[in-house]
């Protein structure tokens, strides 16, 4: 299977979030890159299909190169090429025209990205890429198996899951489920040291618009102090939640 | 012109968030100066006229019995047929796992500009300018766009419902759409609150002990109407679920109260929570992080407390 994963390069789960003083941008000062969690689920997956039937996976970023290493990290888990699309992922139609113009001409079984990256949580480029390309596209993927030309999906729908099948090529958004956190590979020695043999290809971005512009950034307001209620006076607690803040 | 509404429905009925959705969509109408037209897609057990007291003055309803099955890019075929008749500005969704699959579809066949994770009413219609939730709950992104058509998908139970007068006109809409992807079974928990649009949440983790002890959060879930929850490292070790999991690699939630009980509150699982709007906390560990970002605090053993605020809740309901 000729596999295509999709990685965001975004801030480490831990992160404290901060923004530029002026609010018109994302303060990148001291803050880790990682690959998106969703999209690691997807490489692993993929890297069992691989294992499996043979086949190949590349990985693919829109971004300037201060992606790299997210790419190379990739690679180092065991992916065998890696592109870089050369521009700043301004929004999600730009960054799913660059992704489906790329695929169009090298006929991808399979396109594996998460559901959404963590940073700007869109969940909106996946679908896209799908209708661009005319693909069956599953969403908040929890499982798949592949035969022949059909997949057979679980998805995660609103308190249950859905079993779906569809035709290969497709597009999936996966999540944890695909596999396991236990299953999350981190790159040995010999992965990092063959990583850096492997071919690392940046292209130009193609012409496409950008639909959506983010124009102020800003905290959620801070909490007022916590008020302690008396683990004896659950009375209480039933009380300020009822009068106080009008929730039951 | 209008501004055409997904009102999902599921098994026949309207799920809750839909009437949020149309009376959204009311509300960015009235911006606008245009009519609100809701838009069924699959069989229909409820009143489609139920919408109008949520500000819809028109209900498309699409029957066919492909549509029975979801298909993210035949629903949005099914939208944008209706987009386009109607001469749309905006399409709302709401952010259901549905809703959310849609949107990209929507944007890509109907060439629009979509702006998902949508937290509050626009500030502007002209140019459409939104507040969006970003950054797993850590910030906000203000959006806008040049683009006279949008899609905006809000986050369920961020805005919450609202009742308009009028009555609404109902037709039959029809399209052809191919769906690319076949559903061939359905596995979902009957009688439980869908987290994503629950407005209470009673949430465990590893301060429970076990997955034997659920039942004390159920029971509490249950005579509040809540659903339930877990932190990660409990649907990690399969205590529960994967798909209870709040935190931020799992489901974000949004719901009125939030309580959480024997869990410390690690950022992660704060990113996926913080927007509850009152958390309550009760934790054995009195320096538990989560007591920073909750409104009540209750510092004690889960196995005495939970019991005791079950009862209190119980007395409350008997009133």
């Amino acid at each position: 299977m000729k596999i295509l994963v999709c990685i965001s390069h975004v801030p480490d789960t831990t992160s404290k979030i901060n923004f530029t003083a002026d609010n018109k941008a994302f303060d990148a000062n001291g803050v880790q890159f990682v690959i998106n969690p969703y999209d690691e689920f997807g490489l692993t997956r993929a890297l069992w299909f691989k294992e499996k039937e043979g086949g190949s996976i590349t990985v693919l970023n829109v971004g300037s190169a201060a992606t790299e290493p997210t790419l190379r990290k990739a690679l180092a888990i065991g992916a065998d090429d890696a592109v870089r699309i050369d521009a700043e992922p301004t929004d999600a139609y730009f960054v799913a025209c660059q992704i489906a113009d790329h695929a169009k001409t090298e006929n991808y079984d399979l396109i594996i990205m998460g559901r959404e990256s963590i940073d700007y949580n869109g969940s909106q480029v996946p679908g896209m890429v799908a209708e661009l390309l005319g693909f069956p596209f599953v969403n908040a993927c929890v499982g798949m198996e592949v035969q022949g030309g059909t997949a057979e999906c679980i998805r995660e729908i609103d308190g249950g899951k859905e079993t779906v099948e569809a035709s290969l090529p497709m597009v999936v958004a996966g999540q944890k489920g695909l596999v396991e956190e236990k299953d999350l590979r981190i790159p040995n020695m010999r992965g990092i040291m063959t990583a850096r043999s492997k071919p690392l290809n940046v292209r130009p971005a193609v012409e496409a618009t950008q639909r959506t512009e983010a124009i102020s950034y800003e905290k959620p307001q801070a909490k007022a102090a916590v008020r302690m209620i008396d683990a004896e006076n659950m009375e209480e607690l039933v009380r300020l939640l009822h009068e106080e803040a009008k929730v039951i | 012109m209008s501004v055409v509404v997904f009102a999902e429905q599921w098994e026949g009925r309207f799920k809750k968030t839909t009437f949020e959705a149309v009376s959204y969509g009311r509300r960015v109408a009235d911006m606008l100066g245009v009519s609100t037209v809701a838009v069924v897609i699959g069989s229909l057990e409820d009143d489609p006229s139920e919408l109008a007291s949520y500000g819809a003055s028109k209900v498309v309803h699409f029957s066919e019995d492909s549509f029975n099955s979801f298909d993210s890019s035949a629903f949005a075929s099914a939208l944008k047929e209706v987009a386009v008749a109607e001469g749309a500005r905006s399409v709302i969704l709401s952010g259901t796992s549905n809703g959310k699959s849609v949107v990209p579809s929507m944007a890509i066949q109907w060439e629009a500009a979509p702006i998902t994770n949508v937290a509050a009413l626009p500030d502007s219609v002209d140019p459409m300018t939104v507040k969006r939730g970003a950054f797993s709950s850590k910030g906000y992104v203000t959006y806008t766009t040049s683009e006279q058509k949008t899609v905006l998908c809000f986050i369920p139970n961020a805005i919450g419902a609202v009742e308009f007068p009028g009555a609404a006109s109902v037709e039959e809409g029809s399209v052809s759409a191919e769906a690319r992807v076949r559903v061939k079974g359905v596995d979902r928990a009957t009688g439980s609150v869908p987290l994503p649009e629950a407005e209470l949440v009673v949430s465990g983790g590893r301060g429970l002990k076990g997955p034997e002890n659920w039942g004390l959060i159920e029971e509490l879930a249950q005579l509040l109407g809540a659903g339930t929850a877990c932190s990660k490292p409990v649907s990690d070790m399969h205590w529960r679920p994967h798909s209870e999991h709040v935190g931020q690699t799992g489901i974000a939630i949004n719901p009125n109260l939030y309580i959480a009980v024997g869990i410390s509150g690690a950022i992660q699982h704060l990113a996926g929570v913080s927007n509850s709007k009152v958390i309550v906390v009760i934790n054995s560990d009195s320096e538990a992080p989560f007591f920073k970002a909750a409104d009540y605090g209750v510092v004690g053993d889960a196995f005495s407390v939970l019991p005791q605020l079950t009862e209190a809740v119980k007395r409350f309901k008997q009133g």
